[in-house]
């Protein structure tokens, strides 16, 4: 099979693998939502693209989702929150730039092998799509075990549900409600997430999530 | 008969590799002065200079041993078969067999290491910071070389440069992440190897910058003629590296015949241009970056080396 549908449809996904990366090498807050505002526009013409392959037209809706709330509106919303919150701009991060992404690199090798074994008789396409979806999960994991500050690890969090965007429509025969539902779901989410960040910081006058753990005691 | 022609021909590679290799270092040279509006020297300096060297006399420090006099014979021919080994005009030459990426990078490594043990051979300060350096900088430039080039084998399916160049000029490639991740990289290796500027200025004299400088300022004479040949040609050679493995068009095949050689010729000169070209705007827009984060930027190489070796297992070839 060589096709160029495959080829474009690698490309972007494997770009987003990347951006992933880069979201896990950023180490200011503006620039990281920058990033993630790109992770998106990128999520947005993988599914698109998608869409014009399979020739399934509601995945067009899940792309424009894609596009309006997760490339404009939640980095908007974000850079005004931080821009509310005066918080500093530099992201602690709990470890350090290289063991993270040598643990990335791992995450990425652990899911290719994973992916590969367990669909081995899949469609190839579908099959790259759930390799690649399956790593920016799991780096958006890894961004939000390695950030301290909460306002990157939502920005983890929304990176993770961009994975799982991209599963969905490798996957051929997705509902549309499942999908509109999830991507509500997201919002509202962020939503609360956003909530509770004015709530930590009016508390603790910070929105490191280590001032959590003493505030329950644990003293590390 | 076939015989004299591959010999023929594969000495002309020899040959043109020599002759452009200083052309182009004066032609970056006068476009980087262009580009901050100043007259610059001539495009032919470089071979003046070569030939001014070549005619004075060596100067040796006392406690200098063989090692220091042999280096810089040793590290031009060791650069000089490298670059004759890169197809640059045509693909399957006599020498092809030997064409091999690793080998190649075997060549270029052993040139290194010579000179990283002439920089500390008299004792100086100077030369042994240089030494240091440039050892830091390819403990982690070398293993994202072979990164990109274990990419290429996988995707090529050979280590030879020159079945690899074939397989890239012909339409089963298509468009590929893990490629485009390995220019990127082999790109980021090549400034660094180098000694360009966002990791070393080859035209400063300043102790807390330089470390290729600073390595051979011992030399005089004609050995310094030698290194500084070596460093044009190992430009030369990456940028046709570049350009025969990422953008193989019109590159002769073996046996197709002198016009076609020709066209591959005049292919590969406007190819050099367009490399000297971009890299000299790349220059004169970039900053140099401190020593410390030279570890970061050839990081990120060796990230998306392997990154691009990853996803080649996506794809549907492997």
């Amino acid at each position: 099979m060589h096709s160029l549908a495959f080829d474009v449809s690698h490309t972007l996904a494997g770009g987003l693998v990347l951006i992933s990366f880069m979201m896990l090498y950023q180490d200011r807050l503006y620039s990281l939502l920058n990033v993630f505002a790109l992770h998106a526009v990128v999520l947005a013409l993988s599914v698109a693209w998608q869409a014009f392959v399979q020739g399934a037209p509601h995945l067009y809706i899940t792309a424009a989702i894609a596009l309006v709330f997760k490339a404009i509106v939640i980095p908007v919303a974000l850079h005004r929150i931080i821009k509310q919150l005066g918080i500093h701009r530099d992201i602690e991060s709990a470890v350090g730039i290289g063991p993270t992404m040598l643990a990335g690199m791992a995450l990425v090798a652990l899911s290719m092998v994973l992916m590969l074994r367990v669909t081995a008789e899949a469609d190839p396409l579908a099959r790259e799509d759930l390799a690649f979806a399956l790593s920016v999960v799991l780096l958006g994991l890894l961004v939000m075990v390695t950030r301290r500050n909460a306002v990157s690890q939502v920005v983890g969090f929304m990176s993770l549900e961009n994975g799982l965007v991209l599963a969905a429509t490798g996957a051929r025969g997705m509902p549309l409600v499942v999908e509109i539902s999830v991507a509500f779901s997201i919002l509202i989410a962020f939503i609360v997430i956003g909530i509770f960040l004015f709530r930590i910081r009016e508390r603790f006058d910070s929105v490191d999530v280590s001032a959590l753990d003493d505030y329950r005691g644990e003293h590390r | 008969m076939v015989v004299i022609s591959d010999i023929v021909v594969q000495g002309v590679q020899m040959l043109l590799v020599l002759l452009l290799a200083p052309l182009l270092t004066g032609f970056v040279r006068k476009i980087k002065a262009r580009l901050v509006l100043r007259q610059g020297a001539s495009v032919l300096q470089p071979y003046r200079d070569l030939l001014r060297l070549l005619r004075k006399e060596v100067v040796l420090a006392d406690n200098a041993s063989w090692l220091f006099r042999v280096t810089p014979y040793v590290t031009f021919a060791a650069i000089w078969v490298a670059a004759a080994l890169v197809p640059t005009f045509a693909t399957g030459l006599l020498f092809n067999w030997t064409a091999d990426l690793i080998a190649i990078v075997a060549l270029l490594g052993s040139a290194r290491f010579f000179l990283a043990l002439a920089g500390m051979d008299v004792g100086t300060s100077f030369g042994g910071i240089g030494s240091s350096r440039e050892v830091m900088i390819a403990a982690l430039a070398e293993p994202a070389m072979l990164l990109i080039f274990f990419c290429l084998a996988l995707v090529a399916g050979s280590t030879q440069l020159s079945t690899v160049a074939n397989f890239m000029a012909s339409s089963y490639v298509g468009l590929r992440v893990s490629l485009g991740m390995a220019v990127i990289a082999l790109i980021m290796v090549a400034l660094a190897e180098n000694a360009r500027i966002p990791i070393d200025n080859p035209t400063t004299h300043l102790e807390l910058t330089m470390v290729h400088e600073a390595m051979v300022l011992e030399y005089s004479g004609r050995h310094l003629a030698m290194i500084e040949f070596g460093a044009f040609l190992k430009l030369l050679l990456y940028i046709s590296l570049i350009a025969c493995v990422f953008l193989p068009w019109k590159i002769a095949v073996f046996g197709t015949g002198p016009l076609s050689y020709a066209v591959g010729a005049g292919a590969y000169i406007v190819k050099l241009a367009a490399a000297g070209f971009f890299l000299a705007l790349f220059e004169t827009a970039t900053a140099k970056m401190r020593v410390f984060r030279v570890p970061q930027f050839l990081g990120a190489a060796l990230m998306l080396g392997l990154l691009g070796t990853l996803l080649l297992f996506v794809s549907r070839s492997f």
